[in-house]
């Protein structure tokens, strides 16, 4: 990894073929598409902006830099799409891109063409959903649609309001990620009894939270012994336990859920 | 006056200008045309002007004759000469057909706000209106106009906006059944034995808000109260003796020129 | 001990008896009355008396009540909710369409959840929610465009959301949906726009229609005679105010809204079934067990829609499983709620249209002339506050106005699919052609001379009454009585009151400054009674001085 990270510090020295062969060759171990890549993705999206427009959004009902497609999810689908085109739609294919030269503007549209941002991976979210109530056992934690457990966040919406880097740091580094209101609680009362939960609401007297039996619960601050906010998540991180294109799918997954 | 309305009853057999010209005779004491008059200027209307006017009056850009909005007409003198002259640039042709007595029952039927059940108000010269508000009428000892009288009445500074001439006339004419309930005088006496007279403003099943008669706004609670009565009558005089047919009518132009500010 | 012990007891308790997720049984709705702590349904239990067993508060302490918290919404407009409360947690919605979960002891919130209604969404009379019903761990809330949508109780998360009526045509959900066994019963609104109404039940596990019961019969079935041509299909009969539901019978019970054209009675000649009604249907099938209409062929907009109080009488030397019921068109009547028997009818305000009943218990209609008033005027003796039945005081309490007249004005209209079909107008009976009508101003410029606000305690055996509480201005509060035999009610002046329930003397009375559009609820949390009422914008919850 370290050795692997000093080598994409140097590569703005590289060409971009040269570079972009040596980075397809070895998997990108984060998941996503690094600056130099993203900044040639910018240069060649000059093929799309005659009809696409500068913001990505000229097609009606396509948002490129917002991640809305017509019939597009995966980063797979987008390089199908480029290498046929939909002829009907009046798109024409970009078989003359080498493969190197999609992948670099596949990255700058997940970057949300801002090279500054790094691109996120978008897998398949059918595996995605597999992997979310299967090997990542996310269910276990996470409520979706009616069906799971109420201890962490739900995410029937989590596409709606989250972006593809915040859910890929999610992943990755979950106590970073983590949205302040959420953080578990620990209070202990006067009598000594603990509770645990996700804090739900807060004032300067009274807590709300979900306790681990998934009760609503309220305490008065005056009624408690010690109240501690934990620092960290638990959630674990998935940068091992997932393959970076496992986390893809899942983030795929993650983004396919608008709410009902 | 009783002579009078009876002769109205029968007048269905008269013809229109036979029935005018008695109308016209004796200038009418209630400066208030009578409902025969008004139907006929609705059935006048109806066939010469509701083309263009429509048959709420409301059709022309800025006019809206049941209301009383007009362009350029104030009095009703005013309207005579349009209905005479017309406005051949506004698109209004000239109506001078019309005999004068027909002219009067349309103009009756505009000022009964197109409701022949009611009766049409005469409405004389705004200037003329406001000497006699403040001079021999004297209404400003009691009411305020744009800062100046009195708080013991009313408020009339937008009375234009709110009341119809008929209803203005019947303030002047019978000024008890014309007040607003939510105006009544009150006449209260505290446990200590202290009486405030006032008008109300406002009041809910415990409390009563009142204007008293040094206006001052005064607030109380009804338990508080030994007696709590309304002064039934209005403090306001009939101006029916006091003025005539054709000051009232100037005094209703002068109340209906008030739109506030 | 401290009050956090006690909550960790209270809660121990109530998942000792209710199973560790404390879930909302249907049982546990069917033995609301058990758990007085709780507010289980629109009206506190299938009787819908609006009365609590709970007694900390009584008529001599009353005095003593404080405010506790209140909880400010964020929208503006009338707020006619009555919150439901589950072992120490309230659930409420606020316009449109948005439910919250609150800490019943602090007002504090847990969640919200926004709906989005469509944009097509069409009602008479504001964008009113008045609450949710619950069973197990989910919430149940019809929208304004007219959608069923169940919410999760945790995290306040839809679950699902199906569409029951077609919002194009100005059907909308208004009312709180009653939970009856395994079905979630609704009804739609939009009597004024010529809807077709009906009741239905929904699976509150899929959101799948189990029956429906079209209040306006079609061509063949009993009932259509009673209209002519095709006057039916346009027929109103909303269901805007939630049903109550007997056990023993198995019979849910619902007040059913005006008849379209609201005024032109002439449009529809025939008595128009079952507007203006009260249907009995079986809560397992839907089908109509019995009806009892109050006002046949309606020209003044008296909807029935009043929550059907059940109660048991000695009525004639007879225990009698009675319904009571003070409807929008003056009358107070009781009827056997087993076959829908007209046992009575009195007039609680003063009545013009009719003149009294034949042996049927059918009015016997006396129009007035055109031009002439009616009493009760176009919003009612009554309209669809709720009222309260005290079993202790044996007394029903409806909130009136008195001496409240309307001028009626027919119309000929044509139906246009979504749009007002009112055929005609009326005008509110004043005693001076420019004094203002009644209306809601900051200031009474209208006073009680056009109509006032009144309690009236009324004997369900005479039909008399025993007491008045009588208001300045009028009232579209409704009505709570408990067990410590204080009643509680507040009115349009913004007066939150706790008045003696056997003599209507009042106990204690606090200034809200809004209006209070609906009836108080009553519960307790950690051994501590708490009776709360919207007014304006804002929930206060009061509860006796430590």
């Amino acid at each position: 990894m370290n050795g692997f990270r000093s080598l994409l510090g140097a590569a703005v020295v590289f060409t971009l073929a040269a570079h972009l062969t040596a980075q397809n060759a070895p998997q990108n171990q984060t998941g996503t598409y690094d600056r130099t890549q993203i900044a040639a993705g910018a240069i060649i999206y000059g093929q799309c902006v005659l009809c696409h427009g500068v913001n990505g959004d000229q097609i009606t009902g396509v948002d490129l830099r917002q991640g809305k497609f017509l019939t597009v999810a995966s980063d797979a689908d987008l390089v199908r799409l480029l290498a046929t085109g939909r002829p009907g739609a009046g798109m024409p294919a970009f078989t003359m891109l080498r493969s190197d030269e999609v992948a670099a503007l596949i990255a700058y549209i997940r970057s949300g063409f801002d090279s500054v941002a790094s691109g996120v991976k978008v897998g398949d979210a059918a595996r995605g959903a597999a992997l979310f109530s299967g090997k990542g056992a996310c269910a276990t934690c996470h409520r979706v649609g009616g069906r799971g457990a109420y201890a962490a966040s739900d995410l029937s919406e989590i596409g709606a309001v989250r972006k593809p880097e915040s859910l890929q740091r999610a992943l990755v580094d979950p106590g970073a990620a983590m949205i302040p209101a959420n953080r578990s609680v620990r209070a202990v009362t006067r009598d000594g009894r603990t509770i645990r939960g996700r804090r739900l609401n807060e004032d300067a007297y009274t807590i709300q939270l979900i306790d681990e039996q998934s009760r609503l619960v309220s305490l008065s601050k005056a009624d408690l012994r010690s109240f501690e906010l934990s620092p960290t998540s638990s959630m674990p991180s998935y940068e091992t336990t997932l393959t970076v294109d496992e986390r893809a799918d899942v983030i795929a997954y993650l983004l396919s859920l608008k709410g009902r | 006056m009783r002579a009078y309305r009876s002769l109205c009853g029968a007048a269905a057999v008269f013809t229109l200008a036979a029935h005018l010209a008695a109308q016209n005779a004796p200038p009418n004491p209630q400066a208030a045309d009578d409902h025969f008059v008004i139907d006929t200027g609705a059935r006048l209307y109806l066939g010469q002007c509701s083309a263009c006017h429509g048959t709420n009056g409301d059709l022309i850009n800025g006019v809206d004759l049941r209301a009383g909005k007009f362009l350029t007409v104030r009095s009703d003198d005013d309207l005579t000469r349009l209905l005479a002259t017309g406005r051949p640039a506004a698109g209004m042709p000239s109506f001078a057909v019309l005999h004068t007595d027909e002219a009067r029952a349309i103009i009756a039927y505009i000022r009964s706000n197109f409701d022949a059940t009611t009766e049409g108000v005469k409405i004389g010269d705004a200037r003329r209106g406001e000497a006699i508000f403040e001079g021999k009428g004297a209404c400003a000892s009691c009411h305020r106009v744009n800062g100046r009288g009195a708080y013991a009445a009313t408020d009339l500074t937008e009375i234009g906006t709110v009341r119809t001439p008929a209803s203005l006339q019947r303030a002047l004419v019978d000024p008890a059944q014309a007040i607003l309930p939510a105006n009544r005088q009150v006449r209260v006496v505290t446990r200590d034995g202290r009486t405030i007279r006032g008008r109300r403003l406002n009041e809910d099943s415990f409390t009563i808000q009142v204007i008293d008669e040094q206006s001052r706004l005064v607030s109380l609670v009804k338990s508080d109260l030994r007696t709590f009565e309304f002064i039934p009558t209005s403090s306001m005089p009939s101006y029916a003796a006091t003025l005539t047919a054709d000051e009232r009518a100037d005094l209703v132009a002068y109340l209906l020129s008030l739109k506030g500010r | 001990m401290t009050k956090t012990t006690v909550m960790l007891i209270v809660v121990a308790l109530a998942a000792a008896s209710y199973g560790l997720d404390a879930q909302v049984s249907s049982d546990r709705l069917l033995r609301a009355n058990d758990e007085p702590q709780n507010w289980l349904t629109y009206s506190g239990s299938y009787m819908s008396q609006r009365y609590s067993l709970l007694k900390q508060i009584e008529t001599s302490n009353a005095k003593n009540l404080e405010l506790k918290w209140m909880m400010q919404n964020q929208v503006f407009g009338t707020w006619e909710t009555s919150p439901l409360v589950v072992d120490g947690i309230m659930y409420l919605t606020q316009r449109p369409n948005d439910v919250m979960a609150l800490d019943a002891k602090t007002g504090r919130m847990f969640w919200l959840y926004r709906y989005t209604n469509s944009g097509r969404q069409t009602v008479c009379c504001g964008a009113q929610n008045r609450g949710v019903a619950i069973l197990g761990d989910t919430l149940f809330m019809g929208t304004l465009d007219a959608h069923l949508v169940a919410i999760d109780t945790k995290n306040g998360k839809p679950l699902w959301n199906v569409a029951v009526a077609d919002d194009k045509l100005a059907y909308s959900i208004t009312l709180a949906p009653l939970v009856v066994k395994d079905k979630v019963i609704i009804g739609v609104g939009g009597a004024e726009y010529g809807i077709r109404g009906f009741v239905a039940a929904y699976d509150p596990k899929s959101g799948r229609e189990v029956w429906r019961f079209n209040t306006i019969p079609g061509k063949g079935d009993p009932g259509n005679e009673t209209w002519s041509g095709e006057a039916w299909e346009h027929g109103g009969g909303s269901i805007w105010v939630t049903g109550s539901y007997d056990p023993a019978t198995n019979l849910t019970y619902w007040g059913t809204g005006n008849p379209g054209p609201d005024w032109n009675p002439d449009q529809r000649p025939g008595d128009n079934l079952y507007t203006d009604s009260v249907v009995a249907l079986d809560a397992g099938t839907g089908k109509l067990k019995w009806h009892y209409q109050f006002t046949p062929n309606d020209g003044y907009d008296y909807d029935s829609v009043q929550v059907p109080v059940l109660a048991d009488l000695m009525w004639k030397g007879t225990v009698t499983r009675a319904m009571l019921w003070a409807n929008r068109n003056g009358n107070f009547y009781v009827l056997d709620r087993e076959n829908g028997k007209f046992l009575s009818g009195t007039p609680f305000v003063k009545v013009n249209w009719m003149s009294g009943f034949d042996e049927g218990g059918k009015p016997i209609q006396t129009p007035q002339p055109p031009g002439k008033v009616t009493y009760p005027g176009n919003q009612g003796g009554t309209n669809w506050y709720s009222p309260s039945y005290s079993p202790r005081t044996g007394l029903f309490y409806v909130s009136a106005w008195e001496n409240y007249g309307s001028i009626y004005r027919k119309e000929t209209v044509p139906f246009e699919p979504g749009r007002r079909f009112n055929g005609g107008g009326n005008t509110v009976a004043m005693p001076n052609p420019d004094a203002p009508a009644m209306r809601r101003n900051a200031i009474n410029d209208w006073t009680d001379v056009v109509g006032r606000g009144a309690v009236i305690a009324i004997d369900p055996k005479t039909g008399q009454p025993k007491w008045k509480f009588q208001m300045y201005d009028v009232t579209d509060g409704g009505i709570l009585t408990t067990a410590g035999d204080v009643l509680f009610t507040g009115g349009r002046e913004g007066y939150f009151h706790a008045l003696d329930a056997r003599t209507g003397v009042e106990l204690w009375k606090a200034n809200l400054g809004g209006a209070i559009m609906s009836a108080p609820v009553t519960y307790s949390v950690d051994g501590k009674q708490y009776v709360i009422v919207n007014s304006g914008n804002v929930m206060a919850a009061f509860a006796l001085r430590e």
